[in-house]
């Protein structure tokens, strides 16, 4: 083995190094992300002094180039001696940490956060430590976002007075001048709250929070909305009205969509974070005030949590808030203008049901499904059909199915195939909620007709669906109603058509068992090996080797055998292939 | 539903021209968020003009105080009245500001800048494409836009009447006003951000206070769209502004405009929307003509950020390095052109031909091909390569063409060096083929040595010396284009080689050329 050799282990070392410079910037990627190698055979010593020395110097390079080197370096630690030298890392990433591309800065501070974990307390405190703050009072924009970053980490291991120092550098990013650093600072200020000691998080985050909850930009005053769910998990109750709650109340009705819409995005987490006597005094509210908004992003947002708000509402009183708060709104937001709006609640609105018992569903929720199952919007039909199962739970389909059988056709020929392909999907659920007795009246024709859709995805999807519907349903029923329209499109002047019949029949054969197979299938698949399509016929072929483990033995000597003998002379050479094929994995030869 | 035809089945997605088609021009209105109860109904006061001059003053007021009512234009039914009203009001103001002296007395500041901010300051609407293509898409329009457009043309007609007093009016015209109006800049209406740009303008040049300000802040706007959002539809309309401003800049350039330049301007480079502005990228070439310095950092820079995938972006980056080129000193000149030429080379071996012929279009350049042919002896050998295999190899007849002509250009400024260079082609290529073995097969081993390798970590350590020496020698081998120098002999030895024993795989375009000649020769 070359590496055992000490001398020609070396040869590509040094050409790597070489290779780190090289002038094709693939190529120098190439070496970086082999860094390990190199660092494995330079030792750990060398390591340290050649090459970390070295890359700190390359750090004027592509982007590309650093972000593969931003992180190598976190997985180095052991590469350079382990912990006990695991600072020689923080040079090179120090640097990197200050590039503008935000891709490689994160990367650079991910990397550091990893390795911060395996400093000594004393390294942390001699050497980490005084990076972070080396970054937190750089010049430029990006040293000080990356810092925002690295706080939370060495926080908890190191000594008060260097506290106090990492809280006061944290305050001043909180007011930084450049809303970039105070964005970073924002969307870590609940990570740094979970550290801190909860005397602090009073007296420090609390002030930090209100002043970033009404910074003069929109972007920063959002991150905030986020920070809010972490600290009001960490206070106690009684804290929460004076500390939290006018800040978040101020959010709820922020100028600004962007902050009303996080609000309306992160409500569940709110909600559970103060608890269920906020919920009821003040979140009932602002919930109430979301779901009327006057941006429609906001509305949707807001109406995606319905059914999550409802379910957490403390339940002494949950089903009088719902029934006098929220179920108004929800019943303006059926009829919404904007489409993702009523899309965001049929997800959602069927999940009420369960919330509220079989009579107020009857009485409350019933006409608010049936008026979304005729929404103009196939998405808000579907979101309504793809939730059935909770209604049925509930209240049993039945009540539904005058309205959704209207839906359901209408989708099924929707001009979008997507949408078409989205009802076939739900089909076999909505079979065995209905009953055959409703699917062979209503929706049986709707399936078979698939079969002859103009898109492929949709003809091979309504295949699949035939072979759920039977293991639902059973094989006498596949015989009555299925094989005989299935084996009738044998004969039809299309011969996608009659492809089709071959792909039923090898979804179904296995479902249908033996005999259905033998005795009605065969005949029919084992005609068309005379059809006129090259492309009918291989796949006869193909048919048969699916269907061959389902026959028995004597008719795949005396019927199948012969067949596929004669199609392996066919003058299509596909056709030679896959009957060829057939034979050898049916063991006919 | 029996009315979807066949091929409307078939295939769900028209054609994003067809959709384009059916979609009306949208208009949007402002996200208003229950700033006020529902409007009152305006009733008309009587016409300026026609009010005794003592009583002028105070109507004024009253009509600014109306002008703050706002109203819902996406009901386009409602308040009919009374947007008629202020719509006059508005037409009314615009006009008094402008003809009439003496209006602007110290105690309307107030209520003028209350009357603009109530009306312009808004937070602008979530877009309604949410990957809004600002190349294909229409614009979404502002709804309000019959009062805001009023309102834009009286702020500007306020600042530039003849009365303005910059000192009274700054302390409304602050800060906190100017961040709020570069937020408008957002705006996807057109029509909007024009009357921004002429107003920020204005107030750039009348409150010296704020110039500072200002330009800080474009710069969080541009660096928050390059490295935070990609998102912002005033990038034009702003570098619009600053190219101005760059012109004004006094010499030498203070740092934080230099800053500007290297740390905001040409990262901007690498928006994928650069098509949208790049029009305004005269910004660099001014900064150039400022200080030619600055030549080398800004092409390194765009080197640096040399588009890699998108041709489009590429025949821009080509278009301003000409800009650029135009415009450079000699001595600059000679500081960038190896890695310049290194680029351009690749450009013209460039399969798409639009980045060839761009580039080949250097070569019309009067000023460009004298600087070509003072350098001759250091743009020759890196050019060479690329123009000799494409004048082979091309697909594009127009691109061959191109390249003969350039070729030929370069020959008669050094025909000697032209002629060697077209000898010793074959064996550099060799050479390069050889390098590329030697480096695959640097791998491989190294692939090996990585799996033989976890256990042997301590092992290396004692060996350090051999290590050493070893070092030296391989770095003569691996060649790297580094050391040149160092290789020249031994680049003579890959050439004897090269000619020993041809690869039988290499795929010469000349050896198959001659071959072929001598075909029709032997005819």
């Amino acid at each position: 083995m070359a590496g055992a050799d000490g001398d020609d282990s070396l040869y590509p070392i040094a050409v790597l190094i070489d290779e780190l410079r090289n002038e094709d910037v693939q190529l120098r990627l190439n070496s970086i992300k082999k860094l390990s190698t190199i660092a494995l055979a330079l030792g750990v010593e060398r390591t340290r002094t050649e090459l970390l020395p070295f890359l700190t110097d390359t750090i004027y390079d592509e982007d590309e180039v650093l972000l593969a080197l931003a992180e190598q370096l976190g997985n180095f630690t052991m590469l350079v001696g382990g912990p006990e030298y695991v600072h020689c890392l923080l040079p090179p990433l120090e640097s990197l940490a200050t590039v503008e591309e935000t891709v490689v800065r994160d990367k650079a501070v991910e990397s550091l956060r990893k390795i911060s974990q395996e400093h000594s307390p004393v390294d942390l405190e001699v050497h980490f430590e005084p990076l972070v703050k080396r970054l937190a009072s750089g010049d430029w924009f990006t040293s000080r976002t990356s810092a925002c970053g690295l706080f939370s980490v060495c926080y908890p291991r190191v000594s008060s007075t260097v506290k106090a120092e990492i809280r006061q550098h944290f305050r001043t990013l909180c007011s930084d001048d450049t809303p970039m650093v105070r964005r970073a600072a924002a969307s870590k200020l609940g990570e740094f709250a979970k550290v801190l000691e909860l005397d602090y998080v009073k007296s420090d985050i609390i002030s930090l929070f209100t002043a970033l909850a009404s910074d003069e930009q929109d972007s920063v005053r959002l991150l905030a909305v986020e920070a809010c769910v972490s600290i009001a998990t960490l206070l106690p109750q009684e804290d929460l009205e004076t500390l939290v709650m006018p800040t978040l109340r101020q959010a709820a009705e922020d100028k600004s969509w962007r902050v009303r819409y996080m609000v309306a995005d992160k409500f569940s987490e709110l909600q559970k974070a103060v608890g269920p006597e906020i919920t009821k005094n003040d979140l009932v509210p602002a919930f109430q005030n979301l779901l009327k908004d006057c941006e429609a992003e906001v509305r949707a947002a807001a109406a995606n949590k319905v059914k999550e708000f409802c379910e957490n509402l403390p339940e002494d009183s949950r089903e009088q808030i719902i029934m006098t708060h929220i179920l108004p709104c929800v019943k303006e937001l059926v009829s919404d203008t904007n489409q993702h709006v009523k899309s965001a609640l049929a997800s959602v609105i069927m999940g009420l049901s369960t919330i509220l018992g079989k009579d107020n569903t009857i009485e409350h929720l019933l006409p608010l499904f049936l008026a979304q199952l005729k929404d103009e919007c196939p998405e808000v039909r579907l979101n309504i059909i793809s939730n059935l199962d909770c209604v049925n739970e509930v209240i049993g389909i039945r009540q539904l199915s005058q309205s959704l059988l209207p839906a359901i056709v209408e989708l099924a020929e929707d001009a979008k195939w997507r949408v078409r392909l989205a009802i076939i999907e739900y089909m076999p659920l909505l079979a065995g909620q209905l009953g055959v007795e409703f699917f062979d009246e209503k929706l049986n024709t709707l399936c078979m007709a698939w079969l002859i859709d103009h898109v492929y995805a949709i003809r091979e999807a309504a295949t699949c669906n035939l072979m759920k519907l039977v293991e639902k349903f059973g094989a006498e029923w596949a015989q009555n109603t299925i094989v005989p329209k299935v084996l009738g499109m044998a004969n039809d002047p299309n011969y996608l058509h009659r492809m089709t019949t071959l792909f039923c029949i090898n979804a179904l054969s296995e479902a249908c068992g033996q005999d259905i197979t033998t005795k009605q299938m065969l005949p029919v698949v084992l005609k068309m090996s005379n059809d006129q399509v090259a492309n009918v016929r291989f796949n006869v072929a193909k048919s048969l080797q699916k269907i061959g483990p389902v026959l028995d033995s004597n008719a795949l000597q005396s019927e199948v055998k012969p067949v596929l003998e004669k199609l392996a002379t066919d003058t299509d050479m596909d056709v030679k292939y896959f009957a060829q094929e057939a034979i050898s994995v049916l063991a006919l030869a | 539903m029996s009315a979807i035809s066949a091929a409307e089945k078939v295939d769900g997605f028209t054609r994003k021209s067809m959709r384009k088609a059916q979609k009306q021009r949208k208009s949007q209105g402002s996200s208003q968020y229950r700033t006020q109860t529902a409007p009152v109904e305006l009733s008309p006061l009587p016409q300026l003009k026609d009010a005794p001059s003592t009583e002028q003053q105070e109507l004024f007021t009253q009509k600014l105080q109306q002008c703050c009512m706002l109203f819902d234009f996406l009901d386009s039914v409602t308040d009919l009245k009374s947007k008629e009203i202020k719509r006059a009001t508005l037409n009314e103001l615009v006009e008094y500001v402008s003809t009439n002296r003496g209006v602007l007395v110290e105690t309307t500041y107030p209520e003028i800048t209350d009357m603009i901010c109530t009306n312009i300051f808004r937070t602008l609407p979530p877009s309604d494409n949410p990957d809004f293509d600002p190349e294909e898409d229409e614009p979404t329009l502002e709804a309000s836009w019959p009062h805001i457009q009023l309102v834009y043309e009286f702020l500007l007609r306020f600042l530039e009447n003849p009365d303005f007093q910059p000192s009274i009016a700054k302390r409304f015209i602050d800060q906190k006003f100017v961040l709020q109006l570069l937020e408008l800049f957002d705006s996807e209406d057109p029509r909007e951000r024009d009357f921004l740009k002429t107003i920020l303008h204005r107030i750039y040049g009348k409150f010296l206070g704020l110039r500072a300000f200002i330009r800080k802040q474009i710069n969080n706007i541009f660096l928050r769209f390059i490295y935070e959002t990609e998102h912002f539809n005033g990038v034009a309309e702003l570098l619009e502004i600053l190219g101005s401003i760059i012109n004004g800049f006094a010499l030498p350039l203070k740092a934080e405009h230099k800053q500007f330049l290297m740390k905001v301007l040409i990262p901007l480079h690498t928006a994928k929307a650069l098509s949208l502005f790049h029009a305004q990228a005269y910004c660099v070439v001014q900064f150039l003509e400022k200080d030619p310095t600055l030549t080398e950092p800004v092409i390194r820079g765009l080197l640096k950020f040399w588009p890699k995938t998108c041709s489009q972006k590429e025949v821009m980056f080509l278009g301003e390095i000409e800009e650029i080129l135009d415009v450079i000193e000699p001595t600059q000149f000679k500081k960038i052109q190896e890695p310049l030429f290194k680029q351009i080379s690749r450009c013209v071996a460039n399969p798409h031909f639009q980045v060839a012929e761009r580039a080949l279009y250097f070569w019309n350049n009067e000023y460009i091909l004298s600087l070509i042919e003072e350098n001759i002896d250091k743009v020759l050998p890196i050019m060479f390569g690329s123009l000799y295999r494409i004048s082979k190899e091309h697909w594009n007849p127009t691109i061959v063409a191109l390249v003969y002509n350039v070729l030929k250009t370069l020959m008669e400024m050094n025909c000697t060096l032209f002629d060697e260079l077209t000898s010793s082609y074959k064996a550099d290529r060799q050479r390069e083929k050889k390098k590329e073995q030697e480096r695959d097969e640097l791998w491989k081993k190294l692939e090996e040595l990585r799996l033989s390798n976890s256990g042997l970590v301590q092992n290396n350590s004692h060996k350090l010396l051999s290590v050493r020496n070893n070092n030296n020698n391989n770095n003569n081998n691996s060649s790297s284009s580094n050391n040149d120098n160092d290789n020249q002999d031994k680049s003579v030895d890959a050439a004897a080689i090269a000619a020993d024993d041809k690869d039988p795989d290499v795929k010469d375009p000349e050896f198959s050329v001659e071959a072929s000649e001598s075909d029709t020769c032997a005819k």
